[in-house]
C-alpha cells in the first residue's frame, strides 16, 4: 500500500474518538466506513447524525473494504476483534490502556506498551500507533493546513516502516504533523503518564521530547 | 431555561494560611451554598458523588435533605449519583425521601461519574463496569413506574413484589442520564425517553449540539412524547464581578484541579492559552462577568437547545466567599439577563 492509494478508511468504534476522527477524515476527502459490535442497522442513526457522509457496515466488510483500519474502541474489548481479518492490513491503533475504565487487565500491567500486545494479537496486522496522546475533540478543533505555526504534531510508531510512512500521510492530510518515533516499542514514550500524553506540542517540540525519551528509555 | 449550579462538596483552602479545612466544614459550606442559590432565584442545586478527601460530597440525599427544610423553590438533585456501585433500590428510597421533604422538587441524575473511587470502597469490580450500569439503571427506571417490583439480575439478590416507598409527591422522580460525549448514550436516553445532561468540561461547546440532535432524533423514533425530552448541560463556570478578575481568579483553581487529575490520570495539564480560549467564546469554561456568561448561555441555547445549564464553580478549594459570590451574581444578574433572553423557565 501507497500513501497515494489511501482513499478508504475503515474505523471500528463509534464513540467519540471513532466519529470526530470520521468526521475530521471524511472533511479531509477520505471515504469512511464505521463499525461497532453491534449489527450496522443498529448503529444506523448515529453514524447518519454523527457522521453524515460515512457508512455503517460490519466489522468484516469495513477492514476488508478499507485501505487503513482505525481501532477506536475500548482496549479492554480487543479480544473481540478476529485476527485473522486483519493479515496485511495497516492498522492504526489508537487505544490506551487505562485500568480505571478498562478495568486491571493483566497483560497490560507491564513495561510494554499497549500497541505492542495489540501487535502481538494481531499478529499479520502492521499496527502502527497514534492519535491515543491526544483528546478526541483535538482532533476537529486542532486540526490546521500544512505550514500553519499552531499545527500540532502527533507521534508515530509501528515496526514496519512503509505502514508509518503511510499513516504519516493519513495524519499530514487530516491537519496535524506526524513526527516518525521509530518501532511500536517507541510508543511507550507517549502512552498515558508521558509527557507527550494530553501536551499539545509542535514538530519540533515532539521531537525533541521524543529523542529524549527514547535516549533514556533505552 | 433553568440555571443552576452543581459541586462536588469541595473542602476550601483558607486563602491566608493556605491550610485545607476539614471535611465537615465543606459541608456545611454546601448546604450554606444551595440556601443561597435559593434565596437569589436559581432554579437547581446538583451533588456529585465523590469520595475523596478534596470531594467528600459522599451522601448527597443527607445534604440535600437538610436542604429541603430550607429552601422554597429550588430542585436538588444529584450531579452525578454514582448508580453502578450503588444499590437502585436504596438510591430511589433516598431521593423518594427527599423528594417527599422538598414537596416535589427532587431529581436523580444517573451516571458512570468520572472517577472509580467507589468500585473498590463498595466492592464492585471495574471489570464489570458497563454491565453494572446497564442492570442498575434498568432497575432504578423500573422502580421508578411501580411502587410494587418483581425483579431479578446478576449484581442484587431478586425482588418480589417489593414495595418501595415513599413514592414521589408528582408520581415518579425525574431520573437524568448524564453523560459526557459518547454518542450511543445520548442514543440510549433518547430510546428510553429520558431527559439527558451533557457534562461539557472542555473544547468547544457546541461540539455536543449533533449529539442533542441524535438524542432528539433518537427519541422521534421511538415516539417519545415531547415533553420528555429535556437537555441540560453542566460544565465548569464562575461569575465575578470583573471579568478579568474572575477569568483569573478560576485558573488558579481550575489549574490545580486539572493538575492534580492530570498527575492522577497521566496527562499533561493544560497551559494558560488553553485555559483563555475554553473560558471565551464557543468554549466549554463558563467563567467571566455576568454579561459576558449571560451571553454564552444564551449562545449556547442556540445550537443545543437546552432547558438547563448549571455550573461547577467551586472547584480546586475556591474559598466559600468567592463562591457564594458567583452563585450571587448567577442569580441576580445572569439570570434575568438570560431570561429577558429566553424567557424565564417554566417548571
Ligand atoms: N476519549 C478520548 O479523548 C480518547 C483519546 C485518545 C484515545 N482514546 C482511546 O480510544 C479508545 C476509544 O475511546 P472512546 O472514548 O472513543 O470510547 P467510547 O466513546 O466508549 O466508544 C467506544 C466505541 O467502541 C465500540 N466497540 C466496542 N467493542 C467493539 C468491537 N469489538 N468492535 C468495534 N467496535 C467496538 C463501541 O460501540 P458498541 O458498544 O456498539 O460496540 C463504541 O462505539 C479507547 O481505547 C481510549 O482509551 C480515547
Amino acid at each position: 500500500m501507497k500513501a497515494a492509494d489511501v482513499k478508504t478508511i475503515g474505523i471500528l468504534g463509534a464513540g467519540r474518538v471513532g466519529t470526530a476522527l470520521a468526521r475530521r477524515a471524511i472533511a479531509a476527502g477520505y471515504d469512511v466506513k464505521i463499525a461497532t459490535s453491534r449489527p450496522p442497522a443498529e448503529i444506523g442513526l448515529l453514524v447518519e447524525i454523527m457522521v453524515p457522509g460515512a457508512r455503517a457496515e460490519t466489522a468484516e466488510a469495513v477492514i476488508a473494504g478499507s485501505d487503513v483500519v482505525v481501532l477506536a474502541l475500548p482496549l479492554s474489548k480487543y479480544r473481540n476483534l478476529r485476527p485473522a481479518l486483519f493479515a496485511g492490513k495497516i492498522v492504526v491503533d489508537a487505544m490506551n490502556y487505562w485500568a480505571p475504565t478498562d478495568g486491571v487487565m493483566s497483560e497490560f500491567e507491564g513495561d510494554r506498551a499497549s500497541s505492542e500486545i495489540i501487535q502481538d494479537y494481531l499478529t499479520d496486522a502492521l499496527i502502527v500507533r497514534s492519535f491515543n496522546h491526544m483528546g478526541y475533540h483535538e482532533i476537529e478543533e486542532e486540526a490546521r493546513a500544512a505550514g500553519h505555526p499552531d499545527r500540532r504534531a502527533l507521534a508515530v510508531a509501528g515496526d514496519d516502516a512503509q505502514a508509518r510512512r503511510v499513516v504519516a500521510a493519513f495524519i499530514d492530510h487530516l491537519g496535524f504533523d506526524p513526527v516518525d518515533a521509530g518501532e511500536l516499542a517507541a510508543s511507550r514514550s507517549f502512552v498515558t503518564g508521558t509527557p507527550i500524553f494530553g501536551a499539545s506540542l509542535d514538530q519540533a517540540e515532539m521531537t525533541r521530547v521524543l529523542q529524549g525519551t527514547y535516549e533514556r528509555a533505552y | 431555561m433553568e440555571l443552576g449550579v452543581y459541586s462536588f462538596g469541595d473542602v476550601q483552602k483558607d486563602p491566608v494560611t493556605g491550610k485545607l479545612g476539614s471535611t465537615a466544614q465543606a459541608t456545611r459550606n454546601l448546604l450554606e451554598a444551595i440556601q443561597l442559590a435559593d434565596q437569589v432565584g436559581l432554579d437547581y442545586f446538583g451533588i456529585g458523588e465523590h469520595h475523596t478527601y478534596e470531594m467528600p460530597a459522599s451522601a448527597a440525599t443527607v445534604v440535600l435533605g437538610a436542604a429541603a427544610s430550607t429552601t422554597k423553590n429550588i430542585k436538588l438533585g444529584s450531579a452525578v449519583t454514582v448508580l453502578s456501585t450503588d444499590d437502585p433500590v436504596r438510591v430511589y428510597q433516598q431521593f423518594a425521601t427527599l423528594d417527599a421533604l422538598s414537596n416535589g422538587r427532587a431529581e436523580i441524575t444517573a451516571g458512570r461519574g468520572s472517577s472509580t473511587e467507589s468500585f473498590p470502597l463498595f466492592g464492585h469490580s471495574l471489570n464489570d463496569y458497563d454491565e453494572l450500569y446497564a442492570e442498575k439503571l434498568d432497575l432504578l427506571l423500573k422502580i421508578n413506574e411501580s411502587e410494587s417490583i418483581t425483579w431479578s439480575g446478576k449484581f442484587r439478590p431478586a425482588l418480589n413484589e417489593a414495595l418501595i416507598v415513599p413514592r414521589p409527591e408528582n408520581g415518579s422522580l425525574p431520573i437524568w442520564l448524564a453523560t459526557g460525549g459518547n454518542p450511543h448514550s445520548s442514543v440510549r436516553a433518547g430510546l428510553l425517553g429520558l431527559p439527558i445532561s451533557y457534562a461539557i468540561i472542555g473544547g468547544q461547546a457546541s461540539r455536543f449540539a449533533p449529539l442533542a440532535d441524535l438524542y432528539r432524533r433518537a427519541a422521534a423514533q421511538a415516539n417519545i412524547p415531547e415533553a420528555q425530552i429535556k437537555v441540560s448541560v453542566a460544565s465548569p463556570g464562575f461569575v465575578g464581578d470583573d471579568a478579568a478578575q474572575a477569568k483569573e481568579r478560576f485558573w488558579t483553581h481550575w489549574h490545580a484541579v486539572m493538575e492534580s487529575l492530570g498527575k492522577i490520570r497521566g496527562f499533561a495539564p493544560p497551559p494558560r492559552h488553553h485555559y483563555d480560549k475554553e473560558a471565551s467564546g464557543g468554549g466549554a469554561l463558563f467563567v467571566g462577568a455576568p454579561e459576558e456568561i449571560a451571553e454564552r448561555i444564551v449562545t449556547l441555547h442556540k445550537s443545543i437547545g437546552h432547558m438547563r445549564q448549571f455550573l461547577q464553580m467551586d472547584v480546586g478549594q475556591l474559598p466559600q466567599k468567592e463562591f457564594l459570590r458567583s452563585i450571587e451574581l448567577l442569580g441576580t444578574r445572569v439570570k434575568p439577563l438570560v431570561d429577558a433572553e429566553l424567557g424565564a423557565a417554566r417548571s
